[in-house]
């Protein structure tokens, strides 16, 4: 996130993919049912944290900012749809998350993976495989050929599983800067 | 969801640090400004201004009230963000309120009773905390336009602490007309005045703030 703050735009798209994520958890966990409202909110509450990211205090953790953002959309959705909430409002404090642990964990890992790329590298793993674009569409966003695209993406994807491995040398906790891209 | 991703990030600009208290301070200077000109124009400066500098009590005044502003402002920058907190700062208050009143208890008794009265009230006594109300409102004004660009969770308490910086702001300008120079009439009615613009901000808070 503090790369984020100063430009680094693919630290910034890796930010946004767990967060959306998250958002996406959050809203589905809150909203039971009703899937089209959890997907429009976690798209306003990723306008909301794009717009306001100057708000994002350095000191802080970006998930607990990002959870108070998600909170305040929801009530506010509420309150602008005049229904009460399924569960009381004091749930929506802080997030339970029981069922997250595995996930978490495979997420910090992912990150970790992430975090020994370059941001060209970053960013062209996160689009293809995390986000699912097409090799054509990432080789006319960049400017790379596709076949550029495809050795980028499977050199990345080496390099990650190095990491992960612990065969290049990098510090081994989990917990150094996995959260904070 | 993955273009949206791909706007925003493609859309990313560096952001400065204390953007924050950046856009407050812009939204607490223009208003502030307007008010000086209203107290101006509207009031008058006081006819005695260039006695008056020379003189303690006005920047006895002048320092209780941007005191009570400033900090307000301050809490006010940690408030205007998503879970902000800003617990250990508010107990600063208490520093002026203590002065001011220690200043007024000391000058009351320092006087003899029949003059204390007149001490306390002045003669604009009832008159004063609505003037400062009303300069509270171009800076009231010009921070919820700040706040709105920001993004406050707790909107009444950000409300109530824009109004205090609203209402510093506004008796800091009101402090250009008036010549009333007993620390009692400032503890009593100036305060009333500054916390009337934090009621007024805690009261549009939760409407006007939202984002």
């Amino acid at each position: 996130m503090l790369r984020a703050l100063d430009g680094d735009a693919g630290a910034y798209r890796v930010l946004l993919a767990d967060l959306q994520e998250r958002l996406a958890a959050y809203f589905a966990r809150r909203l039971a049912a009703d899937r089209a409202t959890a997907e429009d909110l976690t798209q306003e509450a990723l306008l909301a944290i794009h717009a306001k990211r100057a708000t994002f205090d350095r000191t802080q953790a970006v998930t607990s900012w990002t959870y108070a953002i998600a909170k305040y959309k929801l009530i506010d959705h509420f309150r602008r749809t005049g229904r009460r909430p399924a569960s009381a409002l004091d749930d929506i404090a802080e997030p339970a998350a029981p069922d997250e642990s595995a996930a978490a964990e495979a997420r910090a890992d992912v990150l970790r993976g992430l975090e020994g790329l370059t941001p060209r590298a970053r960013d062209l793993v996160v689009s293809v495989k995390l986000q699912e674009q097409s090799i054509a569409e990432v080789a006319a966003r960049t400017g790379l050929s596709e076949s550029a695209v495809k050795v980028g993406v499977h050199r990345g994807f080496l390099k990650m599983a190095r990491r992960l491995r612990g065969q290049d040398g990098a510090p081994q906790d989990p917990a150094s800067g996995a959260d904070e891209p | 969801m993955s273009e949206l991703i791909d706007r925003l990030a493609a859309d990313l600009k560096p952001t400065p640090a204390g953007a924050v208290a950046a856009r407050l301070g812009l939204g607490l200077g223009a208003g502030a400004g307007v008010s000086v000109v209203l107290v101006g124009m509207g009031l008058g400066v006081r006819p005695d201004i260039g006695q008056a500098v020379l003189g303690a009590m006005f920047w006895i005044k002048l320092a209780y009230v941007a005191a009570l502003g400033l900090i307000g402002l301050w809490c006010a920058e940690r408030l205007a963000r998503p879970a902000g907190v800003a617990s250990r700062r508010l107990p600063l208050l208490l520093a002026p309120l203590l002065a001011i009143a220690a200043l007024a208890a000391w000058q009351m008794t320092a006087s003899a009773p029949p003059a204390r009265m007149g001490l306390m009230m002045g003669h604009s006594a009832r008159i004063c905390p609505w003037l400062i109300l009303a300069a509270s409102l171009p800076p009231l004004a010009g921070l919820v336009w700040a706040v709105r660009g920001l993004a406050p969770t707790r909107l009444r308490l950000t409300g109530a602490l824009i109004g205090l910086a609203a209402g510093g702001a506004g008796a800091a300008a009101y402090a250009l007309h008036c010549d009333e120079a007993a620390a009692p009439f400032v503890a009593v009615w100036y305060s009333l005045g500054v916390a009337g613009a934090a009621a007024l901000g805690a009261v549009l808070g939760p409407r006007s703030l939202r984002w």
